[in-house]
């Protein structure tokens, strides 16, 4: 039998960023707050310290970091006639688990969506007319602009300590930056970091093509840095060491690093660890939400929390599956394009060219998570869909994140897998590397979304998520046209040998590379009911007191990291609840 | 699960040219013969034969030994796969959660035959199908030359390799990653940190010119083009 817990006002499911965030923000009004994380505790000391952190088998490629497939994955198929099958192993992306989330372990890359890109079904079809849209692409405008969300995501970028150079000051166009981004009220709270030999050669042949190099925004701290809540954060050391790891030298961005601390003195805010949330549970009438049930690891025991406000704050994957499980929103049918929720799943597509240079040197250990230079000649605003032939637009750069032998080899076409040919050519080429690769847009479309799968369960007897998803026409146009663009820029760099790696138009999803972890959609904001779960400020339209944060909001993925957009959603999403809701909770809109 | 084995004397680097006089390494006449290399070099490492395992068989033993000797063979600069003491690793690896496949999902239905594209879907873990997997590639060795893997000389080991890598070697598909799993454990042992039993001496990093856990770096982001200079270091604190 359930256990029952003391109500708390607010229950916060997740404390990763968004979590982070919520629970700092409520706590500030006074409110009595409790975390519910399914995964363990994680500090910077002693669980991410040196040496043993930096260990490539443990967290590279058994992703000791991450939540466990035997906990809970999801099942993936490529179409509506596949049958899924459960990824048993992680591979295409990777899902944190425990205190801090996905924001312990990623990179650090950090943008802001283009403004176009969140009007982007009237940018469309104002410039070229509805008929460019395919039949079956689902685009719609964000319910909010980007201009609503300026201020958030420039609180979001003071709290995690972002470096960076501002490209657009209060519209003025300013050297070094971004040119193509969007308007800032002010610059990055942290300069840019210095760049490694493989940035300089990109932004050299970058400006010799005309274009426009910048060094890639994000949450490694350049120098120290004291944010508004008195968290401090050391300048990074290029250890080499990021993406999969948590930063043992306060470096990084993260829930860690800049939020924790200072949320975890506040008396009115608690979190109990190995508490994973089973269910959204409702109310009689079905209008509101009465609190969650978890699992708790320690007593083995379901327990009942109540609580006035429900925030659901795990990763997009788990909180669609608790908004399937737990009845928020109608499931989304991709027969009829009827129900919300799990609609408009979305993705990263990605693509890269690998530049061997025999007699120079890179030392590719040298290398943080943001480390490289980026253009965006050929994002979202500066392409013609028209004369192209498809939706999207991509940041192309030259990165150097890591060295690390076993996922990180490249070698020149027609190199061995094993035997003595590949032993020498691994002393011959490492070190003498570098690439540009391309990180694009993927649009939504009627095919592509999450329900519960039929077949596979959870540890607890819950159905996974079935997430359908495959590589649509204009994605694998855009690649094609991105793969063009970077392979001529490779050959004004007059590499000795030149290897592309990029999806071709046969191509279908493959579950096995990494890939990213920038899954979107499935718990989209929306104008309406009909369109989406959630109104503009994260609120379910059929539960007012549940709000959703995260990128499951997104209405059709962007072509940046979406965590920029992700922690701005999450602060707008918090004011509305401070101004508004606490007053008079009840519908938003 | 066996407690890692310690190495009785401290580590040298193994990329010193005097130190590299090892025997050309043939597991097939060391599992004839009972013996290992007796350089200089070999005496001061734990012999693999001594080598507690907590995993494999004798057979299984023999079996990646040879194996894991033509994937990163010993012959030319740097390394192979038996200085770097990879079977360690895999011996260690497969007793242990990745072995067992502990952190991944294997409820079932199973469809071992799926689009491989769609990842992972044996029902048998990494242990489990090295364990089924090696008397079938041996049993088709034998069909094949008349003799299992280990015995076979370097060339034919080769052939039979690339035939079970290439999907040639008749394997149920719940065993047809068996290839990709034993070259993606190869690599590991040769290039993780030495505290999950391979690398020894941090040989492999030495080859490519890895420095380890050095992992402070900042004051060599400005140095464009100018390699580095200093060998690495381990999570344990060795030096090479």
């Amino acid at each position: 039998m359930a256990r029952q817990d003391p109500k708390k006002e607010v229950v916060i499911v997740g404390l990763g960023w968004t979590g982070a965030i919520m629970g700092m923000e409520l706590a500030e009004e006074g409110l009595e707050i409790l975390a519910l994380e399914r995964g363990p505790d994680r500090r910077t000391v002693p669980e991410m310290k040196y040496p043993e952190m930096i260990d490539e088998l443990s967290q590279g490629e058994r992703h000791k970091m991450m939540q466990r497939p035997s906990q809970s994955t999801i099942t993936i198929r490529r179409d509506l006639h596949e049958t899924a099958l459960p990824m048993r192993k992680w591979g295409s992306f990777l899902l944190g688990n425990g205190v801090g989330g996905s924001g312990v372990h990623w990179n650090g890359q950090n943008w802001r969506p283009q403004p176009v890109e969140m009007g982007l079904r009237s940018y469309v079809t104002d410039r070229w007319g509805a008929a460019i849209i395919p039949e079956d692409m689902t685009i719609g405008d964000y319910p909010v602009t980007y201009d609503n969300l300026e201020p958030f995501f420039d609180r979001f970028e003071y709290v995690a300590g972002i470096s960076g150079i501002a490209g657009n000051l209060n519209g003025e166009i300013r050297e070094g930056g971004n040119p193509f981004e969007g308007w800032r009220s002010r610059d990055y709270p942290m300069p840019a970091l210095p760049v490694t030999y493989n940035g300089a050669k990109f932004a050299e042949a970058a400006r010799a093509m005309g274009y426009h190099p910048f060094p890639r925004p994000g949450g490694n701290a350049s120098t120290s840095y004291v944010n508004e809540y008195g968290m401090q954060m050391g300048a990074c050391n290029f250890c080499g060491f990021c993406e999969r790891y948590g930063c043992y030298q306060y470096s990084k961005s993260s829930p860690q690093t800049t939020i924790l601390a200072a949320l975890f003195r506040k008396p009115n805010f608690s979190y109990r660890t190995g508490a994973e949330v089973l269910r959204v549970e409702m109310a009689a009438d079905g209008l509101t939400a009465t609190g969650v049930t978890y699992f708790d690891e320690d007593t083995g025991e379901e327990v009942f929390q109540p609580a006035d406000i429900v925030i659901l704050a795990a990763y997009q994957i788990e909180n669609v599956r608790l908004m399937l499980i737990s009845g928020i929103g109608q499931p989304y049918d991709p027969a009829t394009g009827k129900g919300v929720t799990g609609k408009n799943y979305g993705y990263q597509i990605t693509g890269s060219t690998s530049m061997f240079f025999r007699d120079e040197h890179f030392n590719p250990f040298v290398g943080s998570g943001i480390n490289g230079v980026c253009i965006d000649d050929f994002g979202m605003n500066a392409i013609d869909f028209g004369a192209e032939g498809f939706i999207g637009g991509a940041y192309i750069s030259s990165a150097q994140t890591n060295g690390q032998p076993i996922r990180s080899m490249p070698l020149p076409e027609n190199t061995p897998e094993w035997g003595a040919g590949w032993k020498s050519a691994i002393a011959e080429w490492y070190g003498h590397e570098m690439s540009i690769s391309h990180h694009a847009s993927v649009m939504s479309y009627r095919g592509h979304y999450c329900d519960l799968d039929p077949t596979y369960r959870d540890r607890h007897g819950r159905p996974l998520m079935r997430i359908t998803f495959d590589w649509h026409p204009n994605e694998l146009r855009l690649n094609a046209f991105l793969q063009e663009k970077i392979e001529a820029l490779a050959r004004t760099m007059q590499p000795d040998l030149m290897k592309s790696s990029y999806k071709d138009f046969d191509s279908r999803y493959d579950v096995r590379p990494y890939q990213t972890t920038h899954n979107t959609g499935g718990a989209i904001m929306s104008q309406t009911p009909e369109g989406g779960p959630l109104n503009r400020y994260l609120q379910a339209w059929d539960k007012h007191n549940v709000f959703v944060t995260g990128a499951g909001a997104f209405v059709q993925n962007t072509q940046y990291n979406p965590t920029g957009l992700v922690g701005g959603l999450a602060y707008w999403a918090a004011d509305a609840i401070r101004r508004q809701y606490l007053r008079n909770p009840g519908p938003l809109v | 699960m066996t407690a890692p084995p310690q190495n009785p004397k401290p580590h040298f680097p193994l990329s010193h040219p005097g130190r590299r006089q090892f025997l050309r390494v043939s597991a097939a006449s060391f599992a004839a013969a009972g013996l290992w290399p007796s350089t200089v070099a070999a005496q001061d490492m734990p012999p693999l034969k001594d080598y507690p395992r907590a995993w494999l068989t004798e057979n299984e033993w023999v079996f990646v030994l040879a194996a894991v000797a033509r994937l990163i063979p010993s012959d030319g600069e740097g390394p192979g796969a038996i200085e770097a003491r990879v079977p360690v690793f895999i011996d260690r690896e497969l007793a242990g959660d990745f072995g067992a496949a502990t952190d991944w999902y294997m409820e079932g239905p199973h469809q071992p035959d799926a689009p491989p594209e769609l990842g992972w879907q044996s029902p048998l873990s990494p242990a489990d199908i090295y364990r089924a997997a090696i008397p079938l590639f041996d049993e088709w060795c034998v069909s094949r030359h008349g003799t299992a893997f280990a015995d076979l000389d370097a060339a034919m080991q080769d052939e039979a390799l690339t035939a079970l890598e290439g999907g040639d070697v008749p394997l149920p598909p719940e065993l047809r990653d068996f290839f990709d799993i034993l070259l993606t454990n190869t690599k590991e042992g040769y290039f993780s940190d030495p505290i999950h039993g391979g690398n020894h001496g941090m040989a492999a990093w030495v080859h490519i010119g890895f420095p380890g856990a050095r992992a402070h770096y900042r004051e060599w982001v400005g140095r464009h083009n100018i390699p580095y200079p200093l060998g690495p270091v381990s999570i344990s604190g060795e030096r090479a």
